[in-house]
């Protein structure tokens, strides 16, 4: 009896190996095909450029990261280890820790300014995700898919730029007003800003560079010379955040 | 599997024994299912420090797994007699660990329902991916093992020749094991405590430091509770390798230390800051870095002292020191003074949660149990054969 119990563990232990064994293996020859499909040029790369002489954000405006938690159901928690941000406000030595010097205005230090995902070219989230939630579209806008997420937050250790929020508890009573064109978040899962991919489907701006009176929140796609980020870019001194560590920002600071 | 029934005799202290790790087995339980319900907002972790006390203790835990094979090795490569009698011990403490460290990464899902999705959407890229593999291959391997061994063992024969490349594979699986873990932290642009080449190796000398510092212990306990002698040799030569890793990790610490603050470029020094004498006034792991540090010094006073370690019982207490060292550094050390401060330089300081401890505390209490069960098995087969 205890042999035919080993038995069937030996067999059934085998047989998920060599189940596991051919998915891995799948995978493998399916990433290299999907290299050679990207070889062809494709059609936009979304961008953000953020003029900080024009954006109000340290005079206490809070228009863009309104629009987005309206737009994206972004949950307000009081206590801040449970926060979930898309788009919010930091001071600037924090954003850009590595730029000011000791002589720089104490003014514009503690300037606040807006950060978000960067959606980076080599995003290092995409790359740790263990279940492929998350993802690159060829348009450079980095997707995360609320049910396959398994909530292990890999990704908010991998991200530089502190973009990722996690569920702590159940967003849904903390929406301030449902917005039903979107959908909510469960508890366990990773989410932060999409570019509005809903929004530029339709052919409109995203919520935040929509909402922005000063008009410093400007998008678009680099792959066209005559884009205004384009033009932006070609006209005016532009940092990014942490573009040393190779992630290919694309969130551009106007200063 | 093989002898399982000889488990289930044992005295009062056994059942007493068993019965106080099935409470705080049950406790834990509880506090499981109320994480399940409220969410992992019911531990200290946050928005900066988004991996705590479960993901310390799987990563100090896949290190104590990996240990088997220093007494693997030295039997099966090298034909070293005198680890004939702990090699199981070795193996099935291996088994133990690497059921706690799964248990450790599934109680930190934020999703428990949807870890399959990790083998339904294998992703080569993620080395989460392949810690999986290599973990659970390993847990395979080491079952396998164990049990073909002691079977073999029980019916007083020699084991089937088909196990001995099984046996060879698992000495690099073993290494693997905890470089993947390693690799896990050393691959992330923006966290700078991690983002050292020498994270692997240094996994790899505290390992084998904490992982026989733990066996040395059990041969020990198992010596006074049953009729089982490892021999003086065995422990004698476990603390001979405890003595020469627990060197080589502290020597790799120290060579952190140096390129760090020698170099003096702030992101690198901001965690060795937070860990060792606080950041912005937040302090919580200072007290205990430093217990890690004085720790170490004072085992390896011990340990290099031929005289001292010769004494068992400075040997046990040496012992009990390196692992309580490398707990506390290679645990929440490591992984909170990682995400501290986060990449936009804030200081969130982290304490874990009553709930958070009870479930830890549950999960060890499994892997105590497992260990409990499965040496009681070896030690029986062992005493029907004297």
């Amino acid at each position: 009896m205890s042999m035919d119990r080993r038995r069937f563990l030996e067999v059934a232990g085998l047989s998920a190996l060599v189940v596991a064994g051919k998915r891995g293996f799948d995978a493998l020859t399916d990433g290299g095909r999907a290299e050679g499909a990207t070889e062809r040029r494709p059609a936009a790369r979304w961008a953000m450029v953020i003029d900080l002489r024009k954006c109000v954000n340290d005079r206490g405006c809070t228009d863009c990261i309104a629009a987005c938690d309206r737009a994206h159901n972004v949950p307000h928690f009081d206590e801040r280890a449970h926060e979930v941000k898309w788009i919010w406000r930091e001071p600037f030595e924090k954003a850009f820790a590595d730029h000011g010097s000791p002589y720089t205005e104490d003014a514009f230090k503690s300037k606040s300014l807006p950060v978000l995902c960067n959606h980076c070219d080599n995003p290092p989230c995409v790359r740790v995700c263990p279940v492929k939630a998350t993802w690159k579209r060829d348009d450079g806008i980095v997707m995360m898919d609320y049910h396959r997420c398994i909530g292990c937050r890999y990704c908010m250790a991998a991200c530089p730029y502190g973009a990722r929020s996690f569920n702590w508890l159940d967003p849904r009573p903390r929406v301030k007003e449902l917005n039903p064109d979107f959908p909510t978040r469960t508890k366990g899962v990773v989410e932060m800003c999409n570019f509005c991919e809903e929004r530029l489907a339709k052919g409109r701006a995203p919520a935040c560079v929509e909402a922005c009176g000063e008009q410093a929140l400007v998008f678009g796609n680099l792959h066209d010379p005559g884009s205004e980020v384009r033009r932006l870019l070609r006209t005016r001194h532009a940092i990014r955040r942490k573009p040393e560590l190779g992630t290919g920002p694309n969130v551009y600071y106007l200063v | 599997m093989v002898a399982l029934e000889k488990a289930l005799v044992g005295n009062r202290r056994y059942w007493t024994w068993i019965g106080a790790l099935l409470v705080v087995i049950a406790l834990g339980v509880l506090s499981y299912l109320r994480q399940l319900q409220f969410g992992l907002g019911i531990t200290g972790l946050s928005r900066d420090v988004t991996w705590g006390l479960y993901i310390a203790q799987f990563t100090f835990l896949v290190g104590v797994a990996a240990s088997a094979v220093v007494v693997v090795l030295p039997y099966y490569l090298h034909n070293y007699r005198a680890f004939g009698k702990i090699t199981i011990l070795g193996e099935f403490l291996a088994i133990s660990a690497v059921t706690m460290c799964l248990l450790f990464i599934f109680v930190d899902m934020g999703q428990p329902g949807r870890v399959l999705n990790v083998l339904l959407y294998p992703t080569p890229d993620s080395i989460m991916f392949w810690d999986m593999v290599v973990l659970s291959g390993y847990l395979l391997l080491n079952a396998v093992i164990g049990g073909i061994t002691l079977g073999a063992e029980r019916k007083d024969v020699p084991p089937p020749r088909w196990i001995l490349p099984v046996i060879i594979l698992s000495i690099p699986w073993a290494v693997s094991i905890h470089t993947v873990t390693a690799f896990l932290y050393s691959g992330l642009p923006g966290r700078h405590l991690w983002l050292t080449a020498l994270l692997a190796p240094r996994f790899l000398a505290s390992a084998f430091a904490s992982g026989p510092a733990l066996l040395i212990l059990l041969t020990m306990v198992v010596r006074r509770l049953a009729r089982f002698d490892p021999g003086q040799e065995a422990i004698q030569k476990l603390s001979l390798i405890v003595t020469y890793t627990m060197i080589i990790n502290v020597f790799f610490v120290l060579m952190e230390v140096f390129t760090v603050f020698y170099s003096q470029i702030p992101e690198p020094m901001s965690h060795f800051q937070f860990l060792f004498v606080g950041l912005d006034g937040h302090a919580p792991l200072v007290p205990w870095m430093w217990a890690s540090m004085a720790l170490a010094v004072i085992s390896l006073v011990l340990l290099i002292t031929p005289r001292y370690r010769a004494n068992e019982r400075l040997l046990a207490v040496a012992c009990v020191m390196v692992f309580a060292s490398l707990w506390i550094d290679k645990g929440m050390g490591l992984i909170v003074g990682g995400f501290v401060p986060s990449p936009l330089g804030h200081v969130t300081p982290y304490v874990p949660t009553l709930p958070e401890v009870s479930i830890t505390l549950a999960i060890w209490a499994v892997g105590v149990l497992m260990l409990t069960v499965l040496y009681k098995m070896a030690l029986a087969v062992r005493e029907e054969l004297a």
